[in-house]
């Protein structure tokens, strides 16, 4: 049983980190490859999650809450960049009526 | 005053907390030299034109449209004239130092000499009295003619012009009455700075500022051998006040610490001074441009009064110029030269006001002549009769000019005395050129006589044929002023106006209905006053004021003998006395004869044979102007025919009339190339220094830029792939090196 559950405690950090890492390229390809604002956003999103698990794991496998602590700020962060993203959406969406990023090249300029 | 004060005493604090030798508390004073407190007054000289600086410069602010301005001048210069004249009477005989304010009062650290001290002080003695005399004098008179010349300018440039005039005077009086070389030099940069105002009075006409930076330039280069003169003499003789500089220079202690250069540098440098004030060859041409200005400046300053600074600051220092005798040949071989090459230019000029300038220079050539012949009495003769028909005869082209819209070509103007109520400008101008042209018996033939007799005098090399060269010069003044006089004055009533447009237009519509409008009261009385002076300046040639001692040349020459221009006397005095002080002094050499062997010339003595053959001379210049430009003027134009048909003489008309292509030669000798290399320096900042130094660097951030510009292209993707590869890059590189580092560090 404490095999076991060593051998688990052992496997779950790079199970974690796996699924971690996953979820994080999934966000980035997503990014990179949708066209559509809010898709791109939610991609984001998913990125953040990926980095959340990754803390959490690795506070848990060092019996630190420091992890968990960052996880706290990072999902404050996230909830208040969501508010300001999709506020962006919404006027930009009034501006010109297409979520495609391409057609908001000009902000560049 | 306070403020003169104040900084005296930081400058006393400095040198005090500097651990230096205190100052003197009283200036060492030769034994002759008295300090003369009680003549406190005579500060008003100088003072008085300042009052009236101020009050035009009240006027201008308050828009005073009245003549007041010009009385406000006429006044205060009267006022200074009147203390002048006081000052003149009540002089004791030797010379004297009017204290007025504390300037400059510095100890010397190394303690030999007894420190720099330049205070606001006169020098009272003869020379300084003769000139102070007449500058304001006819300053004053000069003033008035202008405050009826200057009235087309009522409420425009009139309070500008008299702020100008006294500006002039406070920096002439400074000038003149300084006790040291500083003062001298802070009014030398005054009046130069008056003339160039002056010169530029009608700064809407483009030929006029032209010619006042001209004349400033040219004078800067002269200031600059005046400032150098100053400070050799201070290294070299360890003062700069003209008593104690006198006095090391008689006692000689000045050698001890002589270092062996300096003594034939101060002359060359106060030469370069005066030649430029006085418009001397190389640096003439400053002074017939100059007429651009209002003739009554023309007159006072580029005639009368500041020209003749030049004459005054050798004349002054003349000491220096016998401590290295050799700089004397040279002054006069330039004023010789200059007296001849200006005087065939005017012989060709048609504009009278510019043959008048070119007249001046002329003359000035042979004060400087007198100068370098040891003549200061003749020098200082001549410039003050020159000074009073040279100013009378500017004031007849004034009032020509004046009268007739601007014409001043003597082909275009004749028969003025026919013309009613232009009798008394006639009558003055007729005194002024017999003056000019040494006529037997008027000023001009005195002063002129005693510059030419000593030429042939004093030895010295080629001053004899210098002597000739003088007289042929007389020759051709006699002939281009009658020139002037009788194709202007005599002859048929003919008259063509100018082009200038007068304020009062009272002859509006020209050419038909033009009437020349004759100067009124203050013009006529002026031009009368002064042609009277230039008439009785030859009565002081008569005058002996020192009975006991027997000099020739009257009272100029005693005034000219209680001065430090005393070693040019003429007679025994110079001979026997002055020349032997140079030898003594172990510079000069031998130079000039030891005893009083008289030379002769044509068996007369040199004096009298002088008499004679300037007479001479003058009468026939006057007697060819009569026949080509009064009894036949057809002759005139057939000689001109003649001289242009022959191509062996046809060039020299033509090169007097383009003066000789001086400012030609200028131009190609030294604007140009000043021109062409300015012009290289600024390429090379353009280009160089601006384009490829500071642009050149501030583009290579731009360039590094331009490389990465493509990276901002607007697409978020984009921008997202460049930041995970860079991310994944960083990645990379941070995993490869950890396990080279493992490799390495773990074996």
């Amino acid at each position: 049983m404490i095999l076991l559950a060593s051998a688990f405690g052992q496997l779950a950090l790079a199970h974690y980190l796996l699924l971690s890492g996953v979820l994080f390229v999934i966000g980035l390809v997503g990014f990179l490859s949708r066209r559509n604002l809010i898709v791109m956003f939610l991609c984001t999103e998913l990125m953040f999650q990926a980095a959340a698990i990754a803390f959490v794991a690795v506070g848990r496998y060092y019996y630190d809450f420091s992890g968990q602590v960052f996880v706290i700020f990072i999902l404050t962060v996230a909830a208040a960049e969501a508010a300001l993203a999709l506020a962006l959406v919404v006027l930009l969406f009034r501006r010109k009526p297409t979520l495609n990023a391409e057609d908001w090249r000009d902000l560049s300029e | 005053m306070i403020l003169s004060s104040i900084i005296q005493r930081i400058v006393l604090a400095t040198v005090e907390s500097g651990g230096l030798a205190q100052p003197e508390t009283e200036p060492v004073i030769s034994s002759d030299v008295v300090v003369a407190t009680h003549h406190w007054w005579a500060g008003f000289i100088l003072y008085l034109p300042l009052i009236s600086l101020i009050l035009c410069g009240l006027c201008a602010a308050m828009k005073v449209k009245s003549k007041l301005p010009a009385w406000i001048t006429t006044v205060c210069l009267l006022g200074s004239f009147v203390l002048s004249l006081l000052l003149y009477f009540d002089y004791g005989g030797s010379p004297e130092l009017i204290p007025l304010l504390s300037w400059i009062n510095l100890a010397d650290p190394g303690g030999n000499f007894s420190g720099l001290s330049a205070n606001f002080t006169f020098y009272i003695d003869s020379l300084s009295l003769l000139w102070i005399m007449f500058v304001t004098g006819l300053g004053t008179l000069i003033t008035f003619y202008a405050s009826e010349y200057m009235e087309s300018d009522l409420g425009k440039g009139y309070t500008r012009f008299f702020a100008g005039v006294s500006v002039f005077l406070f920096a002439m009086v400074a000038l003149v009455l300084a006790d040291n070389l500083l003062m001298l030099y802070l009014g030398w940069e005054g009046v130069g700075f008056a003339s160039y105002w002056l010169i530029g009075y009608y700064y809407q006409r483009p030929a006029a500022v032209a010619a006042a930076k001209k004349a400033f330039i040219m004078n800067r280069i002269g200031d600059l051998g005046l400032a150098l003169a100053i400070y050799l003499i201070w290294t070299t003789f360890g003062t700069i006040q003209y008593d104690e500089l006198m006095d090391v220079i008689q006692s000689g202690s000045w050698k001890e610490s002589y270092d062996g250069w300096t003594i034939d540098a101060i002359p060359w440098f106060l030469m370069l001074a005066a030649f430029g004030k006085s418009a001397q060859i190389p640096l003439y041409v400053w002074l017939p441009d100059a007429m651009e200005g209002p003739t009554p400046v023309s007159a006072l300053i580029h005639a009368a009064t500041m020209v003749t600074a030049g004459i005054y600051l050798v004349a002054r220092t003349y000491e220096f110029f016998l401590l290295s005798p050799e700089s004397l040949h040279v002054v006069a071989w330039v004023g010789g030269v200059t007296a001849l090459l200006a005087a065939t230019i005017g012989l060709a000029q048609h504009d009278i006001k510019r043959i008048m300038a070119y007249s001046t220079v002329s003359q000035l050539g042979y004060m400087f002549l007198g100068l370098g012949v040891l003549s200061t009495y003749g020098a200082a003769y001549h410039v003050f009769t020159h000074a009073f028909f040279k100013a009378v005869l500017f004031l007849t082209c004034g009032a020509i000019m004046h009268g007739f819209a601007g014409q001043l070509d003597l082909r275009k103007l004749s028969g003025l005395i026919r013309i009613p109520g232009w009798r008394i400008t006639s009558i003055a101008m007729l005194i002024g050129c017999l003056a000019l042209a040494g006529f037997p018996l008027t000023s001009g033939y005195f002063s002129k006589d005693a510059i030419l007799a000593e030429a042939f005098i004093t030895q010295g090399p080629g001053f004899e044929a210098l002597g000739w060269m003088a007289i042929f010069t007389a020759f051709l003044t006699a002939y281009y002023t009658f020139r002037v006089w009788f194709r202007v004055c005599a002859g048929k009533v003919e008259y063509e106006p100018g082009d200038e447009h007068h304020g009062d237009d009272d002859h509006g519509h020209h050419s038909e209905a033009f009437h020349p409008h004759a100067p009124r009261f203050a013009m006529n009385f002026v031009m009368a006053v002064i042609a009277i002076g230039a008439l009785a300046a030859s009565v002081p040639y008569f005058m002996d004021t020192k009975a006991d001692e027997a000099l020739a040349g009257g009272w100029v020459a005693d005034m000219v003998h209680d001065s430090t221009a005393q070693g040019g006397l003429p007679g025994l005095d110079r001979h026997g006395q002055s020349m032997g002080d140079i030898v003594e002094h172990g510079h000069a050499g031998h130079q000039g004869e030891g005893d009083h062997a008289h030379p002769t010339l044509f068996g007369m003595d040199v004096h009298t044979a002088m008499y004679v053959i300037s007479g001479v001379v003058g009468g026939l210049g006057l007697l060819l102007a009569a026949w080509l430009h009064l009894f036949r003027r057809q002759d005139a134009d057939r000689l001109k025919a003649f001289l242009q048909r022959h191509w062996w003489i046809a060039w020299l008309p033509r090169a007097m009339e383009h003066k000789w292509y001086v400012d030609e030669i200028y131009q190609g000798l030294i604007r140009a190339p000043l021109w062409i290399a300015s012009h290289l320096m600024y390429a090379f900042d353009r280009f160089l220094i601006d384009g490829l130094l500071v642009d050149g660097i501030a583009r290579i951030p731009r360039m590094v830029a331009r490389w990465f510009q493509p990276l901002h292209n607007g697409i978020v993707q984009s921008y997202a792939v460049t930041m995970a590869g860079g991310v994944a890059l960083i990645a990379l590189l941070m995993i490869l090196f950890l396990q080279f580092w493992k490799i390495g560090g773990g074996g």
